[in-house]
């Protein structure tokens, strides 16, 4: 067997369906301008956006049909986020689409009824996992004690001001186990909203000592941690799909300029010092494109298998890698244009490196493809 | 036509035992990586042996029509027979610019009689074909090549020189293009195409020395060189139209090869296999975490290609850039190739410093040939910024 492995790559009527309308629904709610409105609102989206997203069943198209959902898993999300990032268009929809996987696929039937029509119906939620910068740090230190009150903080916690409920890591009597917290029972000034590099990004410190857990908010059991290491997966995956696509506009901004800009009576464009890399956006996009549908291929609702954490991975490197890329040369590429604010360049190399810190950068990825690919 | 999926696996498992069975033994001597490296007469005679086999066997020209020595089937099972080649490691076929590239034009655009008189000897592996395009002063502008052709009688006397002719000194016919109007309009108008022989007196093949030290190329002179004018394909003025369709055929956009390998496949699992007896710091070096990320580089990039293949096929997935994927595959393949099996030599630590010739040279010096010859791939057919040049101006819209 070769070590290049799975390429299974198919793509559903479905998924194209939804690939259509979202990149409809996105093009036309979240221009350029929409995008700049948002910079520096509270919350960084508009709520009558993101209630059209739910109206368009957006929330459940991953969720179960007992719960209201379409079923359709992570593979029918993977498209929408997509032409979100082609559309830089922010929301909490990463956030609670993994929040509410966590659910679907760690919580008891009673959990899931409770909790996701309530996501389907547009409650924002969000995982909060990480209590330091480390994404590879396994230690768990954010507690529930004996009595079921909690002790400590979660940091970047992600569109932590509009979720209405967290699904927390924490430890349980030295056992794994997920913490579901209600915003109502966060004592107040427990949110430190974070100043991030991607203004249409949302995240939080959240302080959670002295919430009380009630027994039916503390999911246990012996893969509270192998669902939760499938949950970061899938978060690597969706920031990819959405990687992809803010790389994917972010050339078709480079192109614009390349066709357009004359220097030395000519346009820069065919000078190839800027033409050739602007191929190796390309050929990166396609990449990224590739490994996130080909990923998507292999999502499914139970355990993920090797051949889907490979995937995963891959697409999460290939993906911010190449907005990285793509962010940095759209900057140098706009010249001085493209040092000011008001240059679109600026969205992108933001966005770039917000994705890249998400669910774990490109070596942290790469050191566990080697393991493996190579042992 | 359709083939039934059984259909096509019973004859997977035919052609697959077929290449097990008759799969040469090791020769005492290299055997070329490529069919642009035939450097020997006892090379060629080695190969030429080993494509008749095949074409007896019924696996080469199995869409071709039988009354030309074809199989006259369905193109798919040349593919499967081509994959089996690939997977058994098979050696090369030595014809391929006759296979892929001449052949499938006579096929596609030939008289009757042309068909007749080429294409079997092409299959047999009897009349070797190689390409008289590029010229010492243009490499990549194809269009503006000056070799001189002026009818004289029954004949075009051709003056002028060709570079980086394949096998130009063991081949019986050249797929040629010359200037027949040097007062053209346009510059691509006055080129004409011939089916050339080249045996004859006036064009003088010399081999050049590669890279790697072997042959396999020739710089070829044409003085005073008479060709029969009925050598000519199309009319006169119709060079250029013809050199671009054998381009395509070139570059795998058409259908129509008679099959072959062109190349012999390396891969990453042939590099990570070099490296289980490698050291470095007195360690496994693929526990070496620096070669391990630059490893995951590579098969991440390997995989790309292979992935991209797959989406090329689900229209849904390529509305951006439709002929990105496609157009944009050479360039991608090449330049991974290269870079990897670079990257092969480095790993090897102090031995990476041997060549073909020392016996301590790991696998005889393989990887040292092989990223040697990659550069053929990189700049033949097109040099890999001709061809981001293309991408750019053709997928991208970029200015010329």
């Amino acid at each position: 067997m070769s070590v290049i492995g799975n390429t299974e790559l198919t793509f559903s009527e479905e998924q194209g369906m939804i690939l259509d309308s979202a990149r409809e629904f996105c093009r036309d709610k979240s221009s350029i301008s929409a995008v700049r409105s948002q910079l520096d609102s509270r919350l960084g989206y508009d709520i009558a956006t993101w209630d059209e997203m739910v109206a368009l069943g957006w929330l459940g198209i991953a969720l179960p049909e007992a719960c209201g959902g379409s079923q359709l898993g992570i593979s029918g999300v993977v498209p929408v986020l997509e032409c979100m990032g082609r559309a830089l268009l922010g929301t909490p929809f990463i956030s609670t689409t993994l929040a509410a996987q966590l659910i679907a696929r760690l919580g008891t039937t009673e959990q899931q009824e409770r909790l996701l029509p309530g996501v389907i119906d547009g409650t924002p939620a969000t995982l909060a996992l990480l209590e330091n910068s480390d994404w590879g740090d396994t230690q768990v230190r954010c507690s529930v004690d004996g009595e079921g009150v909690m002790h400590g903080v979660k940091k970047f916690v992600a569109d932590a001001d509009a979720a209405q409920w967290f699904a927390v890591s924490v430890v349980c009597e030295g056992e794994h186990a997920v913490a579901i917290v209600n915003k109502d029972q966060l004592a107040s000034g427990a949110l430190r909203a974070n100043t991030l590099i991607d203004e249409t990004k949302r995240a939080a410190s959240v302080d959670f000592s002295g919430v009380s857990v009630a027994p039916e908010n503390l999911i246990t059991g012996d893969n509270v941690l192998s669902v939760l290491q499938d949950v970061k997966l899938l978060g690597a995956l969706l920031v990819a799909a959405e990687a992809t696509g803010a790389a994917g506009a972010c050339l078709d901004t480079v192109v614009e300029y390349l066709k357009t800009r004359k220097q030395f009576g000519k346009l820069i464009g065919s000078y190839q010092a800027l033409k050739h890399p602007a191929v190796e956006i390309l050929t990166s996009v396609d990449s990224s494109r590739s490994f996130i549908y080909h990923a998507a291929t292999l999502m499914s609702d139970e355990a993920l298998g090797k051949d889907a954490e490979i995937a995963c991975r891959m697409a999460k490197v290939q993906a911010t890698e190449t907005l990285l890329f793509a962010g940095d040369r759209a900057v140098q590429f706009h010249g001085g244009m493209g040092f000011t604010y008001e240059c679109d360049a600026q969205l992108y190399i933001r966005r770039a490196q917000w994705s890249q810190q998400q669910f774990g950068d490109a070596q942290h990825h790469r050191k566990r493809l080697a393991a493996l690919l190579l042992d | 036509m359709s083939v039934s999926t059984q259909e096509k696996n019973e004859f997977r498992a035919e052609v697959s035992a077929w290449m097990k069975e008759n799969k040469p033994p090791a020769p005492g001597f290299l055997l070329p990586q490529s069919f642009m490296e035939v450097g020997s007469e006892q090379q060629l005679e080695f190969l030429r042996e080993w494509q008749h086999k095949m074409w007896s066997g019924g696996y080469l020209g199995m869409a071709w029509p039988k009354q030309y020595g074809g199989g006259g089937v369905d193109p798919v099972f040349q593919s499967i027979a081509d994959t089996e080649m690939r997977r058994q490691g098979v050696p090369i076929a030595v014809n391929i610019i006759g296979l892929g590239w001449a052949g499938p034009l006579i096929n596609d655009i030939g008289t009757e009689e042309e068909k007749a008189k080429y294409l079997r000897g092409i299959l047999s592996g009897e009349d070797i074909w190689c390409q008289g395009f590029s010229e010492p002063d243009n490499g990549s502008d194809l269009g503006n090549a000056q070799i001189r052709a002026v009818r004289d009688g029954d004949d075009y006397v051709v003056n002028g020189t060709k570079i980086w002719t394949t096998m130009g000194n063991f081949a019986k016919y050249m797929i040629l293009l010359a200037r027949t109007n040097p007062n053209a309009e346009r510059k691509y108008d006055g080129l004409s195409y011939f089916l050339s022989p080249m045996k004859i007196p006036g064009i003088d093949p010399r081999p050049i020395q590669k890279i790697t030290g072997e042959y396999g190329f020739t710089e070829t002179f044409f003085t005073d060189a008479r060709i029969p004018a009925d050598c000519l394909m199309g009319g006169e003025g119709q060079g250029w139209k013809i050199a671009m369709q054998t381009l395509q055929y070139e570059r795998g956009a058409e259908a129509g090869s008679a099959g072959g390998m062109a190349f012999v496949r390396i891969i990453i699992d042939d590099m990570i296999e070099e490296l289980h007896d490698v050291s470095r710091d007195g360690e496994p070096a693929l526990k070496d975490p620096a070669i391990r990320d630059q490893l995951v580089n590579f098969i991440m990039e390997e995989k790309a290609i292979s992935l991209g293949d797959r989406r090329a096929a689900v229209n849904a997935l390529t509305t951006e850039y439709p002929f990105s994927l496609p157009l944009s595959h050479k360039l991608r393949y090449t330049e991974y190739s290269r870079r990897m099996r670079q990257f092969a030599i480095n790993v090897q630590g102090a031995a990476g410093s041997l060549y073909v010739g020392d016996d301590d040279a790991r696998q005889g010096g393989f990887w040292q040939r092989a990223y040697f010859n990659s550069f053929s791939a990189t700049i033949g057919g097109g040099t890999s910024q001709v061809q981001a040049n293309i991408v750019g101006e053709h997928i991208l819209g970029l200015p010329k």
